[in-house]
């Protein structure tokens, strides 16, 4: 069960609270989260990366054991504390205000 | 007694305001969608249940969403505006060529006959279609592949498509306008488009005749009289007695012809409502007053309406979106401001009173009437 934390406004699109679970077969990387993600809350497809392009958009962060890999390849694979669900994959609006 | 819903779009949520006939006091409902931008909100004309909203950050970028009980609840839908054709580049601001790419949804129109079927214009200029309440798109590619497309270049507020217009007597033909391309008509329901902006001047384009390259900033018509256009330019208020053909400045004594927003009063179609802006680097009213001018001669012949308005010290602006008016006697009229106001007179503009005051940047107004 892989564990994904949403900023406000997209768990509010999502309607969800809370953490949301996945759960995915095959390796767990961002690409595949997201596509599971938006398989499982289609409101939310085009929120996250651009619908035709897939490229992250650009206010919207990935953070794996506090570290950013928002710039890493989409398909590396993530640390086995995200694939166990010992620690949340973050998905993060950017600190930019307004 | 039939009362009224006002749809109003902020750049922090939408908001509901329904009152009864009368129009005197109003419920204020909202913010839905709370700190997102709210472009544009419209109701079905056949179906008042029926609303959608054009939602949108910077962050999380576009989104639909529809309601089906007059906004109390709201469901998002497809949010899918991938061109739907090889795209070419445009104009940017320094007349560079600049690749065309989705920014956002700027204006929903509902169709006058099927609450499931509406439009939606879009930045970078396209025009896209669902014929199934907003679960799906289809863009009419005929508009963004016009010849001419490779020379429009944006306006202040991006290349963007702002209005729509369905002539309710011929199902085919259909007005858009772009800021700042110009007015565009199909008479084959979106397959096809030609300009339509013979007799419009513009400074700072050196060919007096220029096809395009206009900016547009609102286009509004009578549903009595399909073939009759108005028109706020980014300079000029113009008319077009010939379905957009041709058309002929009626700015006549008008303050500053500069502004944003042009409307037809409900009842009487020579009867047009705009906001006179200083000018295009000064977007507040001239003198700080905060006036709406009427001319009930069609232009040339305005009067100012004043009563209830802000007549000193007044900076705020009011975008091409943010006003309408009701059809019910006497006709009401209702624009927002920059600085978060909402005002509404029932008597056709003589008087004037703030239904909300504390909203932030109003983006759009539009009015249902309720059974």
């Amino acid at each position: 069960m892989i564990r994904v934390t949403l900023p406000a406004h997209l768990r509010t699109i999502a309607k969800v609270s809370g953490e949301v679970t996945l759960e995915l077969d095959g390796e767990v990387t961002p690409r595949a989260i997201v596509d599971a993600l938006e398989a499982q809350y289609p409101a939310l497809r085009g929120t996250i990366r651009d619908r035709s392009t897939k490229r992250r958009r650009a206010f919207v962060r990935f953070y794996a054991c506090s570290e950013d890999i928002s710039h890493d390849p989409d398909d590396t694979p993530l640390p086995h504390e995200i694939v166990e669900g010992k620690e949340p994959f973050m998905i993060v609006g950017a600190m930019s205000g307004g | 007694m039939a009362g009224v819903r006002v749809l109003v779009g902020t750049r922090k949520g939408a908001f509901v305001l329904t009152s009864d006939g009368a129009r005197k006091k109003w419920n204020v409902d909202g913010p839905f969608f709370g700190g997102w931008e709210i472009y544009h909100v419209k109701g079905s004309p056949v179906d008042p249940d029926r609303i959608y909203a054009a939602q949108n950050t910077s962050w999380f970028g576009q989104l639909i969403q529809r309601s089906d009980d007059g906004g109390k609840t709201w469901n998002p839908m497809d949010n899918d505006f991938t061109y739907q054709s090889p795209t070419h580049d445009h104009l940017w601001y320094d007349g560079t060529p600049k690749p065309w790419e989705f920014v956002r949804v700027w204006h929903l129109e509902p169709s006058l006959d099927d609450p499931d079927t509406v439009y939606a214009g879009v930045q970078d200029a396209a025009l896209y279609r669902s014929a199934d309440g907003g679960k799906s798109w289809t863009e009419l590619t005929g508009l963004r592949e016009h010849p001419t497309a490779g020379g429009w270049m944006p306006g202040a507020g991006g290349l963007c498509l702002h209005t729509i217009i369905q002539d309710p007597t011929r199902p085919e033909r259909m007005h858009i306008a772009i800021s700042a391309a110009g007015t565009f008509r199909t008479d084959d329901a979106g397959q096809t488009w030609r300009p339509v902006n013979k007799g419009l001047h513009s400074e700072g384009l050196p060919d007096p005749n220029a096809e395009v390259g206009h900016c547009v900033h609102h286009v509004a018509m009578h549903p009595s009289r399909p073939d009759v256009l108005f028109m706020q330019k980014h300079w000029d208020v113009m008319r077009s007695d010939d379905g957009g053909d041709s058309w002929t400045e009626v700015s006549g004594d008008l303050p500053s012809d500069f502004g944003f927003t042009i409307d037809v009063h409900a009842h009487e179609p020579e009867t047009i409502y705009v906001v006179p802006i200083k000018s295009d680097s000064e977007h507040y009213p001239p003198d700080g007053k905060l006036r709406v001018y009427r001319s009930r001669t069609g232009g040339n012949e305005w009067e100012a309406l004043t009563n209830g308005l802000p007549q000193s010290d007044c900076y705020v602006n009011i975008l091409r979106d943010a006003m309408d008016v009701d059809s019910l006697d006497p006709c009401g009229v209702y624009f927002g401001t920059t600085g978060g106001q909402v005002y509404g007179s029932s008597d056709g503009g003589d008087s004037w009173a703030p239904i909300v005051r504390d909203l932030s940047a109003v983006l759009s107004v539009e009015v249902q009437e309720l059974p």
